[in-house]
């Protein structure tokens, strides 16, 4: 009926702009990789990415204010977890489990 | 399985956790479009993009145009552009599996990609690429399950996805072992809470572009190192 060459299309335009934003900055920039304002973006970027990334995967939580509490205590304990043992695995796993513990016992708020 | 196996499972293990029910549920509702759910596993093999595939999911109920499909698509994965930037001098690997991590480097995959940082020999360049293929392999079982059971599932995992949030936490811990500098982080929390608070839909796009543009305006003085200012 068409729509199959439609949703294909789609799927491989999607494709290719995922792929472009991806590959650009090596496509553009690898000749500079060397250059003193790349090595600064290398250097500090990773940090600030990694603190927007936590609030971005708490965005619902932080808007909402729903399961903000759950939210808070489970990272509460990912951090004390990985500060003392060190063990990101063990970190990740207990406050997981914790929030699941949390959210599905507790009444939503 | 050898070592480097075992430990790019153990390093993956909490984006399993985040990809499979992130996939399922985008398969559920992709599988509501009516079409084949093997277009959905197709989804997650070439386009491999969470929100991306889920906006691919509006646009293909509203039979948008492919001209909109790029554009959109282009702006919505926009901060991908930035995690080539900082990974430019440390992606050591070469030819098709060079092409390959860069084709797969959503946000999770950074973010472990990111702390492999230090040190460059062969056996790291093999634990890059493992866990770049494990991560895509979690995700394309997830589109697939979710399009292939439709809404029949019932989640008694609510809350399992916390496992993404929970791996964030971590690697912002770990980043500050390596980076000692607490201005750096206060002002990446400051710049995010700013940006959910301006548009909460557009946050990461918002707060990257602005957190690059200080970075690149500190440049030769950093505003945080009190020895740069000026």
């Amino acid at each position: 009926m068409g729509s199959t060459a439609y949703l294909l299309s789609v799927i491989a335009v999607a494709a290719l702009a995922t792929f472009l934003t991806r590959a650009l900055p090596f496509l553009l920039l690898y000749r500079w990789a060397q250059h003193p304002l790349l090595q600064h973006l290398g250097r500090y970027l990773p940090p600030v990415l990694m603190v927007l990334l936590l609030l971005y995967a708490l965005k619902d939580a932080l808007v909402s204010g729903q399961y903000l509490l759950p939210s808070l205590l489970s990272l509460a304990l990912v951090t004390a977890l990985q500060l003392l043992l060190r063990n990101p695995l063990l970190s990740i796993l207990s406050g997981t489990g914790l929030y699941m513990l949390l959210i599905q016992t507790l009444p939503p708020g | 399985m050898t070592e480097p196996d075992r430990s790019a499972f153990r390093l993956s293990l909490p984006v399993l956790f985040g990809y499979i029910p992130l996939g399922i549920a985008f398969g559920v509702l992709f599988s509501e479009l009516g079409y084949h759910w093997l277009y959905a596993t197709l989804m997650g093999v070439v386009i491999y993009a969470g929100a991306g595939q889920f906006l691919a999911v509006g646009l293909l109920a509203n039979h948008a145009g492919l001209v909109e499909v790029f554009v959109a698509t282009l702006l919505l994965n926009a901060r991908h552009m930035v995690y080539g930037l900082s990974l430019l001098s440390t992606l050591s690997l070469r030819g098709p599996r060079r092409w390959y991590l860069i084709y797969a480097l959503t946000d999770e995959t950074y973010s472990l990609l990111s702390m492999l940082q230090a040190g460059c020999d062969r056996s790291r360049t093999r634990l890059q690429f493992k866990l770049a293929l494990l991560n895509h392999l979690y995700w394309v079982i997830g589109c697939t399950l979710g399009a292939w059971l439709g809404g029949q599932i019932g989640f008694s995992t609510a809350g399992i996805e916390f496992a993404l949030p929970a791996l964030f936490m971590v690697l912002t811990l770990e980043q500050y072992r390596a980076v000692r500098r607490p201005g750096v982080f206060i002002l990446a929390l400051a710049i995010g809470l700013l940006a959910l608070l301006i548009s909460a839909d557009n946050m990461l796009l918002l707060s990257i572009g602005m957190a690059v543009s200080l970075l690149i305006m500190a440049k030769g003085g950093a505003p945080w190192d009190r020895r740069r200012i000026f």
